[in-house]
């Protein structure tokens, strides 16, 4: 009797915690960011407040020194309410907070990991560049010696938090000769001269997450800027992504379950040729596969939370579950459109931003072929 | 500064709700949580506290020993412990039974305040209140939608049909506060890891030196004698719309003065 799937009491009362909280301050913002593509930022103090934000983080930061499991249960909670808003704080928290804590030096931990963890400060984190997606290390932007520090120049896209941010995990090639390994990670200030928020970009989906374009042109950082105070932490940064990949395996079966539970009522509701629509073979049967495969999503993703918990190898389970996922909710979300039949196609129901949603965890952070690339290579293939 | 804040576990409302016809109570299974007009009176207390930098927030409930669930959501507010009367001899207490087993648990706590909720969302008495200080023979102020606690004494605004009385009572006292009165804040994830950690006391009758006949339903004054669903409302209006649906509704609220 050792396989469980209980979680434990303080985390079944977080996640009412975080439901209540989403209900009443997060949902009353959406429909505002959503069309202004506006992140609220003034919700991170109160998440920050909440602990929130440091879930995972040691208390000696401000942090509750809690499990990935734990953590989540909080993006679960969240997405289901807004994956645009739950993008951001992910970014903020888990792509570049948690690189500080992973790799920082003591220095950069006390400067950026209290301030973010309580909602102070935003951090961002930039990789991508309009010509490099998923080979990562073909990236152009690179960083010279100059006067003890380092001179960044180059483009960074579909930066998430970029126009809201206050620091900017930024790779950049120090050693041109050494492809990969030879990429270090920056930890800019936003107020760094030759750093510029070039263009907010319009996204189809997640528009009440803030995505922009940053150019580095002779932007001067001292060496105290470089992650961990050594050249060449790139490598080791991408491979700590690894804690992302699970949190987006929750995240798009949380998008799929919001719109499962919408598709759901309107069947229950809404009536056809003299009975509701949930009379109906044809939508009956469609509902049971959408919560089939959401069962299946979720049970894969906190499997790979679980590995990660425990300290266990987990990199095939964190990229099943974020490819799986990105699938299930693409497919329910596209079957909870169809259920509302012209309604899922007006923007006043909810199920068609779902829709629009689901689409980016094929996209970001590893599209789904390069999550079956890993999972291809830890078969052994 | 002690304070106790009397707090009940009460089923989620929902259309499910439902009496039991065999003992003639309300149907306790499923979905529980915290009643939560309690929530305004823990923030208050915990407010208390927090603005005098010292003191002690003690939950004080009577339930069956798994309300210690939705206990747990005030220690994560930051209550700082909780003593829960448990026994079977309780169940069936009426208010009579209820406010004395209540008061001799208060009694042994011995607070400066007590605080309750306005009512509980279960059984909407909203007397419980009056009859622990009855018991307690201490003063006691109702529906406080403004509270200020200094020098020994408080100075409390309650709110009325028509209008609010000010009204001060010297400390200790009973208080029932309204929900206007603050926003209870949400438990934070720090809070909730350390609540189970937190004194949580499941006393018996007996350890308050409660007589069996005083509890239950041999304690209690009032009986259950039949149960019946409210009669159907005679004068219930149906409007079909048929394209004047809205001037109908119009005519019918006008009609009756709601506009």
């Amino acid at each position: 009797m050792a396989l469980s799937y209980e979680f434990t009491e303080e985390q079944e009362d977080l996640r009412e915690m975080v439901r209540e909280f989403a209900q009443a301050e997060i949902l009353p913002l959406v429909e505002e960011a959503e069309r202004h593509e506006k992140f609220p930022v003034e919700i991170l103090p109160k998440l920050g407040e909440l602990g929130l934000l440091g879930i995972v983080f040691p208390e000696e930061y401000g942090g509750i020194g809690a499990d990935k499991i734990t953590e989540c249960i909080f993006v679960e909670e969240m997405a289901k309410v807004c994956a645009g808003i739950t993008a951001s704080v992910n970014a903020h928290a888990d792509l570049a907070a948690f690189p500080i804590y992973k790799f920082g030096t003591d220095e950069q931990k006390e400067r950026y990991l209290p301030r973010s963890i309580a909602g102070e400060i935003v951090g961002a984190y930039a990789i991508t560049e309009p010509n490099t997606g998923s080979d990562a290390a073909g990236l152009a932007t690179r960083a010279e010696k100059k006067n003890g520090g380092y001179v960044i120049n180059g483009r960074k896209n579909f930066i998430t938090n970029g126009t809201l941010c206050d620091y900017c995990l930024v790779a950049a090639y120090t050693d041109r000769s050494n492809r990969g390994e030879g990429i270090s990670v920056f930890i800019v200030d936003r107020n760094t001269p030759g750093f510029e928020v070039t263009r907010k970009l319009e996204k189809m989906g997640h528009r009440s997450s803030d995505t922009a374009e940053l150019v580095f042109e002779d932007c001067e950082v001292p060496a105290e800027a470089l992650l961990g105070g050594k050249e060449g932490a790139f490598g080791a940064l991408m491979e700590a992504l690894i804690t992302g990949r699970v949190s987006h395996g929750v995240k798009s079966a949380a998008i799929a379950e919001a719109a499962f539970d919408a598709a759901r009522q309107y069947a229950l509701e809404r009536e056809a040729f003299g009975r509701p629509l949930a009379k109906f073979q044809a939508i009956r049967f469609k509902l049971a596969q959408m919560a089939t495969k959401i069962e299946a999503a979720k049970s894969l993703a906190y499997k790979a939370a679980w590995l990660y918990a425990s300290g266990k190898p987990c990199v095939k389970e964190a990229s099943m579950a974020k490819y799986f996922s990105a699938e299930v909710a693409d497919w329910v979300t596209r079957e909870a459109v169809q259920i509302h039949g012209g309604y899922g196609y007006i923007v006043e129901y909810p199920v068609e931003r779902y829709y629009r949603d689901a689409k980016l965890a094929s996209i970001t952070e590893g599209t789904s072929e390069i999550q079956q690339l890993i999972i291809s290579r830890e078969l052994g293939l | 500064m002690k304070i106790a804040v009397c707090v009940k576990e009460v089923p989620d409302a929902g259309p499910g709700r439902r009496m039991d016809p065999g003992t003639m109570r309300l149907d306790r299974s499923g979905e529980r949580s915290l009643n939560s007009y309690d929530l305004n009176a823990v923030e208050e207390a915990l407010r208390l506290k927090e603005a005098a930098g010292e003191g002690e927030v003690v939950l004080v409930s009577m339930g069956q020993e798994k309300a210690l669930e939705s206990i747990r959501k005030a220690l994560a507010m930051g209550a700082d412990r909780a003593v829960l009367i448990s026994d079977e001899g309780a169940a069936g207490s009426d208010l009579v039974a209820t406010s004395y087993v209540l008061a001799k648990a208060l009694e042994r706590e011995a607070p400066q305040l007590v605080l309750f909720g306005q009512s509980a969302q279960d059984s909407d008495g909203a007397v419980l209140w009056a009859s622990v200080a009855e018991r307690l023979k201490l003063p006691m102020v109702s529906q406080i939608s403004e509270l200020e606690v200094a020098g020994g004494q408080i100075t409390a605004k309650r709110q009325t049909e028509f209008g609010y009385d000010r009204i001060q009572s010297p400390l200790p006292a009973v208080l029932a506060v309204a929900d206007s009165l603050n926003e209870p804040r949400y438990p934070s994830l720090k809070g909730i890891m350390g609540a189970k950690k937190k004194p949580q006391d499941v006393v018996k009758l007996a350890d308050l030196g409660v007589e069996a006949d005083r509890a239950g339903q041999a304690g209690s004054r009032t009986t259950v004698s039949a149960l019946n669903p409210p009669p159907s409302r005679g004068d219930t209006v149906k409007i079909e719309d048929d394209g004047t649906g809205a001037q109908k509704i119009m005519a019918f609220l006008v009609e009756r003065k709601f506009a």
